[in-house]
């Protein structure tokens, strides 16, 4: 079969729309188009009535009690945000303490940094050598004035999948809210609420190949029932929570895609983890220096994030332009830091300067993984031809040895 | 991110990858930036007696423009003397391959390069005069 190009690898980032959520999500633009809070007549009852289904379908997804703990948002930044920032106004009085960890997305890591500014206390856990939180540090970390922890299920760049359900239990027994940022895991890694002692998780519908544009925030209604200050005021939908026009084809997108990993997700992980081995062993057995970032158990079935040391990320990425992936070079990002993930895991910045994340999804075959594994094996050996260090690393040369002039 | 056409042929195909001697009298080596920062370049020239840069070969871990700039400065070095070679500066790569703003370390890195491996060479030479004067005074 022809390989067509250019080639998606990037399904952290994104991930295309299956074409059943499409399909699911059509009625609901022209024809079913009713407002879902119209109470007066059978267009909002049909829009209603789609978007409570959804509800249900999704709280099922998530192992929730009840439809009504779901909480449409415009994503998972959205989510987050409502989260820490509703927790943190809703319980100021009964503390100012959060805990978080120093790899979440930037969506919660900057949403606590504004509530530093506003007097919060906020504690960044580190990470473990795998790249996961340990649940000892939450447990130590917790004081009388704890209001709320958020740590996310698995990680963007690293595919690390953290101990939920064991810090699950320590704010459980301390009594202090669980938030959960399970935008990269739900589907593809086991995720529950209930198990898991969640009280809030935020999703997003454009990583499981829904719609971009629709998120959930889980917000647990009972045993503790959670309360928080809407962010957006308005018309008073969800709840209160979260003003603002229904989604509804979104909703119904969303649904549809939950509905399809609820049924397929288990053997479509097995499948993605295959793959991604497949691609794992053909690299490291072509290649010498490949360095393996995170762990590898805990780790997302479609997550390869690799360094190829002595040659930098984005010339990789040119090299193999006809492929999407991402690195955490500089170069690739607006700040020229590399990726504040990598360093967090103690990797040294050249490593950190090398890495490629590899994301496989749903849509990713074994021929594209083979033409994939054979153009990176080409490239790295083409672009190791030209780096000095690669030259030095080979005539016995100990890089670390060498006064580098820092710029 | 766009880049020209002219940066994207100089990665593609770049000029004059590859080693010199360091050994060598005649060659200088400019080794210029930092592992940790994302880039290194390696820089050498062979300069012949009359002073004029016979070779110039580079190797470079970086980015695309990173390579593409020390790609395009061996080319430009070639021929020329060494005053020649010391007017080469950042904001000509810059010109020359329509680096992007973030880009312009890249060029930067070169020209630090260029001058690394040129104080290389002179040193090389003042102390190999040094040595041919002592040595005729015995």
């Amino acid at each position: 079969m022809a390989i067509q190009l250019p080639i998606y690898m990037d399904n952290h980032a994104t991930t295309p729309t299956d074409p059943r959520v499409v399909e699911a999500m059509l009625p609901y633009f022209s024809d079913k188009f009713g407002n879902a809070a119209s109470r007066s007549h059978a267009f909002g009852w049909t829009a209603e009535e789609a978007v409570n289904n959804s509800r249900d379908t999704l709280a099922k997804f998530l192992g929730a009690d009840s439809g009504k703990e779901i909480i449409f948002t415009s994503g998972a930044t959205e989510s987050n945000n409502l989260a820490i920032k509703g927790i943190a106004e809703f319980y100021r009085e009964r503390g100012d303490h959060i805990i978080t960890s120093v790899v979440e997305h930037k969506a919660v890591l900057d949403t606590c940094k504004r509530l530093e500014k506003q007097g919060f206390r906020v504690t960044y856990l580190p990470i473990d050598k795998d790249g996961r939180v340990r649940p000892e540090d939450v447990r130590a970390a917790i004081d009388d004035k704890t209001i709320l922890v958020s740590i996310m299920l698995a990680n963007n760049e690293i595919g690390t999948i953290n101990p939920i359900e064991e810090i699950g239990r320590i704010t459980r027994e301390k009594g202090v809210l669980f938030h959960c940022d399970a935008v990269q895991g739900v589907g593809k890694t086991p995720f529950d609420v209930q198990k898991m002692n969640v009280d809030l998780a935020s999703i997003s519908a454009h990583k499981i190949y829904g719609p971009k544009g629709i998120g959930v925030l889980y917000v647990r209604r009972s045993k503790p029932r959670v309360r928080l200050v809407a962010q957006m005021d308005g018309g008073g939908h969800e709840r209160g929570m979260r003003s603002g026009t229904l989604n509804v084809p979104g909703i119904v997108g969303f649904a549809k895609a939950a509905e399809i990993l609820i049924e397929e997700g288990e053997a479509e992980s097995k499948r993605i983890l295959a793959l991604r081995e497949r691609l794992r062993n053909k690299l490291i057995t072509a290649l010498d220096e490949v360095n393996l970032n995170g762990s590898l158990e805990h780790r997302l079935p479609g997550n390869l994030n690799l360094s190829f040391a002595f040659v930098e990320g984005e010339a990789m990425m040119m090299a193999i332009k006809d492929v999407a992936v991402s690195s955490g070079s500089a170069c690739t990002s607006a700040s020229l830091e590399p990726s504040y993930v990598l360093r967090a895991l103690g990797l040294d910045e050249d490593l950190a300067h090398s890495s490629i994340r590899f994301g496989i999804g749903r849509f990713n075959t074994e021929e594209e993984v083979d033409f994939v594994a054979n153009l990176v094996i080409e490239k790295v050996r083409k672009l190791r031809e030209m780096s000095p260090l690669y030259e030095m690393h080979k005539e016995g040369i100990d890089l670390k040895s060498i006064q580098w002039a820092a710029h | 991110m766009a880049y020209s056409d002219k940066l994207i042929d100089h990665y593609e195909n770049p000029r004059n990858v590859g080693t010199l001697d360091k050994d060598d009298p005649n060659v200088g080596t400019g080794l210029v930036g930092a592992p940790a920062c994302g880039d290194v370049m390696r820089l050498q020239i062979k300069v012949s007696d009359d002073g004029v840069i016979e070779d110039a070969k580079f190797k470079t871990f970086g980015c695309g423009s990173a390579i593409a700039s020390s790609s395009l400065a061996t080319e430009w070095l070639r021929g020329k003397t060494l005053e020649e070679a010391e007017t080469i500066k950042n904001t000509m790569i810059v010109q020359e391959l329509n680096l992007p703003p973030v880009k312009v370390h890249c060029s930067v890195l070169a020209e630090d390069a260029i001058k690394s491996a040129i104080s290389d060479f002179k040193q090389k030479r003042a102390a190999k005069r040094a040595l041919e004067g002592a040595k005729g005074e015995e």
